[in-house]
């Protein structure tokens, strides 16, 4: 077994007509994205106190947390929380107070919910405490939207010079679907909107880039290879070589994010099922977006030199 | 391709091997103390402590400004007999606005102000302008270049005692550091509660002993006497004194200051000294002032204002009112390391307890250890010998990416602990395009060696452009990201470059070796 591959995922001359589904896969992108764009705004994101100000403590409790008893805890001191939850084990606690009109004023709330703890909750300890100013979560916001705005004209810009303005194009819309699904997949889980998240959302970005870019690569060389093939046909040629390649990295990268998900905790967890969306959208928009977007911009202008004499010797050779 | 040269061959294993060297430390303990034992940082959120940002608020150092010109202005136009109806700052305009009583003396009035403004040493230019309207009206404006650099000032000044109060606590290796204009990150290790950090920074500490006017009954209501304020007690917020704006001795004055307890009453007090000038000055008005009252206030609220029994000539002073031993020593804590400048606010808390930091190590190494077990799995059943080849790089990647992080002494976090796994699942995504390639061109019918030189090259430029695309959206990740964020486009990063080293030279290096060892007839992919 350490010699020989045990297993392939798709066998060698596998000729899948991909691109017979181009407006199917489009169609259901893009009704996907319509609806996650509507989510977006009803019922909307569930903002983590990066992006919307406030406190946020875990508090781990000896024995299970009682509610009643930390709710009337903090309620005795005239604090107004926006929830108390459990998050992951049943002895811990998250307690969350809206945005404090001033920064000052988120200080003394983490001052006041510390205090209530100590005398209403005996044996409460608090595990971690943040407090984001309204000022600075502004600017927290305002710089995951940068690095990501910035990151997609600089993916453009690259493929672009390294290939032709339809790949570029292609690609860019492609990574705009994939990230507004990845956003409504965020918004019906409630999974919280942080810096994190912004992370998660790059990394995808980055991973179905690289995706994009193999099978563009692959395109590329054909168009060089097959010169009178049609479009269409070099398209779903190009899919189907590097399918066992997609498939393959789609599913290392999978499985390394996965025990992410299962053990990785309460904090790191939603990132990691958000990467595990996005390696599935990821892989499917290479193969039914971007490849389609590709044949409908380039179907006559990447065969500007078809005139030149057909090479029929590369075609021969295949089997 | 396929070809390595003795040279080669040597460099690409000594890099392995040193960058191993380098990851080694953070798996143990130093065994010597000599021994250069570089490791990761771990981020607070792994150790446990807290993150702390915080603000100088800009407004109070424009005001300061204003507030110590308005006091020249009114001592040079006293000193030139120049007499004015009314004198405003109007710190939204950093400016300052008088009007003359008679316009006919605005040229003295300028010439009387003109000492005030002071030029900078290196461009020469002047602080302020001085402008005058000939009905009387004067405007003192201080450049915007001169009041950055005060509030730039302000900051360097702010994180000085914010180091010299937090070293007083006992943290250890506390990090201290500007960000941007006007705020000030401190870094706590190991801190899972940092309250009484907060406590102490967000003091100004400005201490200043002014007298008591004994006149005036703050009780009766209405305005203060002119040259007073009305000052709320420490310990008592409800009740008020009456104390002279005029300071007699400033807080800056004082050299040391110990927190003990008083032989009389048992009680605890601060016992400070003053330098040379607040002893002379303190000496001088307690002389002066025998038998009346002596407010101590600090921050706009009177500690206490004890009657003066004789005078206090040698330079040393206590402080009582109500402290406890906790109080005593804060405050002494706060006037050694002296006033800031101007109020620091919090604006952005992160803390963790150690406990938790705990939790979430042993929560990521599981889940790295998972996902390292699934991915060498996966490459071995679906790649065979040359998914093991993978393998063996891998490890040594996960090596060179401990290595040169802690080389580069970068910090580790839980996102960061992500971003590892993330690399190990990408990073043979490079081995899966050379054994695709390398399969594809043995099946066009190549014999071994020429599938393997033309496997390895074409997928050359694949991974080329697949990783730069993925390499460019992480660094803006680390560009604009902050703390833990970073960590994660750090590993990421670093991922990619160490990946790219061990797919393309090392796994060429050993396929290479294999393939002159064995010489098969057909290639295993």
């Amino acid at each position: 077994m350490f010699i020989k591959p045990l297993l392939r995922i798709v066998p060698d001359g596998t000729r899948i007509p991909f691109m017979q589904g181009r407006y199917m896969g489009l169609i259901v992108s893009a009704f996907l994205s319509t609806v996650s764009v509507v989510l977006f705004f009803y019922p909307g994101l569930n903002l983590g106190i990066d992006f919307s100000g406030g406190v946020v403590m875990q508090v781990r409790t000896e024995g299970p947390a009682d509610f009643n008893q930390i709710r009337a805890a903090l309620a005795a001191q005239h604090i107004t929380e926006q929830g108390v939850q459990r998050f992951g084990d049943e002895s811990e606690v998250l307690i969350r107070l809206g945005a404090q009109p001033t920064e000052a004023a988120n200080q003394t709330a983490v001052a006041q919910v510390r205090a209530a703890l100590e005398k209403g909750v005996p044996g409460a300890r608090i595990m971690r405490t943040d407090a984001v100013g309204a000022s600075v979560s502004a600017e927290l916001f305002r710089n995951g939207l940068l690095a990501l705005v910035i990151s997609l004209a600089m993916i453009m810009v690259y493929i672009w010079f390294r290939f032709e303005w339809q790949f570029a194009v292609g690609a860019v819309v492609t990574l705009i679907l994939d990230i507004t699904k990845a956003i409504g997949f965020l918004a019906i889980t409630r999974i919280e909107f942080d810096l994190v998240m912004v992370a998660a959302i790059l990394t995808i970005l980055g991973y179905s880039t690289n995706d994009k870019v193999v099978v563009y690569d692959r395109v590329r060389e054909n168009l060089r290879k097959y010169k009178s093939m049609p479009l269409r046909e070099l398209i779903d040629l190009s899919i189907n070589e590097t399918l066992n390649r997609t498939l393959g990295t789609s599913m290392t990268v999978f499985l390394a994010s996965l025990p992410l998900a299962l053990f990785g905790g309460e904090s790191i967890s939603g990132f990691a099922w958000v990467m595990l969306f996005g390696i599935v959208v990821g892989t499917s928009s290479s193969i039914f977006i971007a490849a389609p977007i590709l044949l409908f911009l380039g179907e006559h202008r990447l065969r500007r030199d078809a005139a030149v004499p057909v090479v029929a010797k590369a075609t021969a050779s295949r089997p | 391709m396929m070809y390595f040269s003795r040279m080669k061959t040597t460099v690409i294993l000594a890099v392995c091997l040193l960058g191993m060297l380098l990851g080694v430390p953070n798996l143990f303990p130093a065994p010597a103390s000599w021994m250069p034992w570089r490791t990761v940082h771990l981020g607070l959120d792994l150790r446990g402590g807290s993150y702390l940002l915080l603000e100088v608020d800009m407004k109070a150092v424009i005001k300061e400004r204003l507030d110590g010109l308005m006091d020249g202005v009114r001592q040079a136009l006293r000193g030139g007999q120049i007499f004015y109806q009314t004198l405003d700052a109007q710190p939204d305009q950093n400016r300052i606005v008088l009007r003359l009583r008679d316009p006919a003396r605005t040229n003295d009035a300028v010439a009387a102000l003109r000492p005030l403004v002071s030029q900078d040493s290196g461009t020469g230019q002047a602080d302020m302008a001085i402008d005058s309207n000939p009905d009387g009206t004067i405007t003192l404006t201080l450049s915007p270049v001169a009041l950055s650099r005060r509030a730039s000032g302000a900051v360097e000044q702010s994180i000085e005692i914010v180091r010299r109060r937090i070293d007083e606590t006992g943290v250890l290796d506390p990090q201290i550091t500007r960000q941007g204009e006007s705020r000030i990150v401190v870094q706590l290790p190991g801190i899972g509660d940092p309250d009484h950090v907060k406590q102490l920074i967000g003091k100004t500490a400005h201490m200043t002993f002014r007298l008591v006017d004994e006149t005036a009954n703050p009780a009766a209501g209405g305005p203060p006497p002119p040259g007073d304020e009305f000052l709320a007690m420490q310990d008592r917020p409800n009740e008020k004194i009456a104390v002279r704006k005029r300071v007699d001795v400033d807080g800056a004055d004082l050299t040391n200051a110990q927190a003990g307890t008083s032989p009389e009453t048992g009680e605890w007090v601060v016992n400070f000294t003053f330098n040379s000038v607040g002893a002379r000055r303190f000496a001088d008005v307690s002389r002066a002032n025998v038998n009346h009252r002596f407010a101590i206030v600090l921050d706009d609220k009177v500690i206490s204002a004890p009657v003066i029994r004789e005078a206090i000539t040698g330079g040393r002073g206590q402080i009582s009112g109500s402290f406890n031993a906790q109080s005593a020593n804060d405050l002494a804590v706060l006037l050694r390391a002296g006033a800031l400048p101007a109020p620091l606010t919090v604006v952005e808390q992160r803390s963790v307890g150690p406990e938790l930091g705990a939790d979430s190590i042993r929560a990521g190494a599981i889940s790295l250890a998972v996902g390292f077990v699934f991915v060498i799995a996966f490459m071995g059943i679906f790649y065979g010998l040359f998914g093991w080849f993978a393998n063996l790089a891998l490890v040594v990647n996960l090596f060179l990416m401990l290595g040169i992080m802690s080389l580069l002494q970068a910090t580790l976090t839980l996102p960061g602990m992500a971003g590892i796994l993330l690399t190990l699942g990408m990073a043979v995504d490079a081995n899966i395009l050379i054994n695709e390639r390398i399969r594809e061109e043995q099946k066009l019918g190549r014999p071994p060696l020429a599938a393997l030189e033309h496997g390895f090259s074409r997928a050359y430029s694949t991974i080329f452009d697949s990783n730069a695309t993925a390499f460019l959206a992480h660094v803006m990740l680390f560009v604009f990201g902050t703390g833990p964020v970073r960590g994660f486009a750090v590993t990421i990063t670093v991922g990619i470059a160490t990946s790219l080293f061990t797919a393309w030279m090392l796994t060429r290096l050993l396929v290479s070796r294999w393939y002159a060892n064995t010489r098969p007839k057909l290639l295993p992919v």
